[in-house]
């Protein structure tokens, strides 16, 4: 496999050369002035502009907007929507108190929560299954095709993957049609509020469970040849080397991805929820993120959403402070440093 | 990190089949034979849970009325190829139209945000360029928290970007985590090598088009699927921001198509007469919004892993 990247790229960091590296320029820095390194570097910063300017704008201040959630903002008390928000009337904490006396945000809660470790204990395992699987595969052909295959799914849209799901699954889909020829009454997994959990999970598991494969295999890449050849040499057969060499590698890499997970578990499928709302119902698919869209959006209930959204968001930050804090009591490093 | 994907293949393997088992180290135990069978067949299954759906998407767009009608749905076998139903879609009407817009929008959104992305990845990348901790905490702090649906939908509201194609690239073209794998492949490029360019008088303009660019072909081919596939398959901000029927892009013609059964704008009069089965129509427009990704990832797929890597989350 040729590449045009030169040796020793991927992100190694390189020794500092005596004038030339890195720490030697740093070292030197300290020395100038504030006027002359800006002067020095004003294109770098220059170049970071844009991107700076469009996350402030979509990102930072839309934050500065969450004060609508202690108002009660009323989108028409101007031609335009900012400015309205000024005029609003501030009702306090109303709007919070009206969400946690509501059944259907509760309802909301539960529907996440029970989503969320059902997709920890059916998908979450899965990757690390198939990443152990392709990397025992020893044929580098075989591999690369169940790999470009398994990868696929993972570039298609949601809307792609609902719609597939109902043309296989569906009421009018293959597998229900094939057993109506065969004189059984047929199925529609795609309506039913009872399977909705296993079906969105069983579509995230289709959609996503391939494309997981990369961050493990890389890391069994990683894990030097000598190792399992001095375990081979002490006797220690396949199943052994497995347990004490390939899954302690994986260990840093399962700890961050769980990490990540529990921080994002307010989070279970937008857009995935959203398609199939409709189909089943409320009652089985909504989550946090869709009730916020329905009061929002949908019902221009604009203040009460906000502040529903501003609970999922709170609740989502100290979920990842918390998370982040386990694993590092666990002794692993977590998304970012102590 | 070894460039090879998994197993180191000794130099002998390169004059054999590519399909062929590489020799394996003598200490390695030659493996049982149910225990391959059985690893085939768990591969087996998995590549066709994934490869059957897209079979009998593209075979039933592909099959004549007739062929459809007989089977009561989905076609598995095909018998026989028309092409009527891409013809319809592409001679003119709403699926066309929401083509060109998916088209014009990936294209118009890949290459701004690419070009910011770029830009920003490089002015983060030297180490001790001023300011850019601080900037690097801006970006960072977006992946940890977000500003939220409502503020965020009545802030492109306030903007006037309702209803404009605008609305579908700006509040998402910057992915944090993409430029965080562009910044960590160019602080890997030998620093040796931008140092002796920049003592030749080279500008960072002209390093970066010049030096680095060409060396990061690979990361970039990565980073730029990974924003086309975003526009391509984004539905969600078309369907809050935009009103206007004509403006929407494939993903949401292909929700109203497919799952909510509408029929296409323009195509009634040949599907009631007979000659189109609706069924194909609808598998046809999902085969129009899966192709290009599936025609592209491929070529890209051989960078995923070192592009994955060296993004890995670090400050």
């Amino acid at each position: 496999m040729t590449s045009t990247v030169p040796r020793g790229s991927a992100g190694t960091k390189r020794k500092p050369v005596a004038s030339g590296g890195a720490t030697g320029r740093r070292e030197r820095a300290r020395g100038l002035g504030l006027r002359t390194r800006f002067r020095r570097d004003r294109t770098l910063i220059l170049m970071t502009l844009p991107v700076v300017l469009l996350l402030l704008v979509f990102n930072y201040v839309p934050i500065l907007g969450n004060v609508v959630a202690f108002q009660d903002y009323d989108p028409y008390l101007s031609d335009n929507g900012f400015i309205a928000v000024f005029q609003s009337p501030w009702v306090g904490l109303e709007q919070f108190e009206r969400v946690v006396q509501d059944a259907g945000f509760w309802h909301a809660v539960r529907n996440t929560f029970v989503l969320f470790l059902l997709q920890l204990v059916l998908f979450f395992p899965i990757p690390v299954a198939l990443a152990l699987l392709i990397n025992s595969v020893v044929r580098p052909r075989v591999r690369a095709v169940a790999q470009a295959i398994m990868y696929l799914p993972h570039f298609f849209s949601w809307v792609l993957v609902v719609t597939v799901f109902q043309q296989v699954f569906g009421g009018a889909g293959v597998l229900a049609q094939a057993l109506r020829e065969h004189g059984h009454p047929g199925f529609d997994i795609m309506t039913d509020p009872a399977v909705f959990k296993y079906l969105v999970t069983a579509e995230m598991v289709w959609k996503d469970a391939g494309w997981g494969i990369i961050v493990f295999l890389a890391a069994l890449a990683a894990v030097p040849h000598d190792l399992y050849e001095a375990a081979a040499m002490d006797g220690a057969g396949r199943w052994r080397r497995m347990w004490h060499i390939t899954l302690p590698a994986l260990r840093p890499v399962i700890a961050l991805l769980l990490v990540l997970r529990v921080g994002d578990a307010l989070t279970v499928g937008f857009e995935q929820f959203l398609l199939q709302r409709q189909a089943v119902g409320p009652d089985a698919s909504e989550v946090l993120d869709t009730y916020v869209w329905w009061n929002g959006i949908r019902n221009q209930d604009f203040s009460y959403a906000a502040a529903a959204g501003l609970i999922k968001g709170v609740v989502g930050l100290s979920l990842v402070l918390v998370a982040n804090k386990a694993a590092h009591l666990m002794g692993e490093q977590g998304v970012y440093k102590k | 990190m070894s460039a090879v994907v998994g197993r180191p293949v000794p130099e002998g393997v390169r004059g054999r089949s590519r399909w062929a088992a590489p020799p394996r180290p003598v200490w390695e135990e030659e493996p049982a034979k149910a225990g391959l069978a059985a690893k085939g067949l768990v591969l087996g299954i998995a590549c066709f849970a994934v490869l059957f759906p897209l079979w009998i998407v593209i075979v039933t767009s592909l099959s004549p009325k007739k062929v459809i009608d007989d089977t009561g749905g989905l076609v598995v076998i095909p018998k026989g190829i028309t092409f009527v139903a891409y013809q319809e879609l592409l001679g003119g009407g709403q699926v066309q139209r929401a083509a060109l817009v998916s088209i014009g929008v990936t294209l118009v959104g890949t290459l701004f945000s690419m070009t910011v992305s770029v830009l920003c990845a490089y002015g983060l990348s030297r180490r001790d360029s001023l300011g850019h901790r601080w900037i690097l905490m801006t970006l960072l702090a977006t992946m940890f928290f977000g500003a939220g649906l409502i503020p965020t939908y009545l802030l492109v509201q306030a903007l006037g970007l309702t209803d404009t194609y605008l609305a579908l690239i700006l509040p998402s073209a910057v992915s944090v985590f993409n430029i965080l794998v562009l910044r960590g492949f160019f602080m890997g490029i030998s620093p040796e090598l931008v140092d002796s360019a920049r003592i030749d008088g080279a500008g960072d303009w002209r390093i970066l088009w010049r030096i680095v660019l060409p060396l990061s072909r690979a990361v970039l081919a990565v980073i730029t699927l990974f924003y086309a596939v975003g526009y391509w398959s984004a539905w969600f901000n078309a369907s809050i921001y935009l009103t206007d029927q004509k403006m929407m892009p494939l993903q949401n013609v292909m929700i109203q198509l497919v799952q909510k059964q509408e029929r296409p704008v323009g195509l009634s009069a040949q599907i009631n007469t007979g000659q189109l089965s609706p069924l194909a129509v609808q598998m046809a427009v999902m085969v129009l919004a899966l192709l290009p990704v599936a025609v592209l990832s491929p070529f890209v797929q051989k960078h995923f892993r070192k592009g994955m890597l060296t993004g890995a989350v670090k400050g």
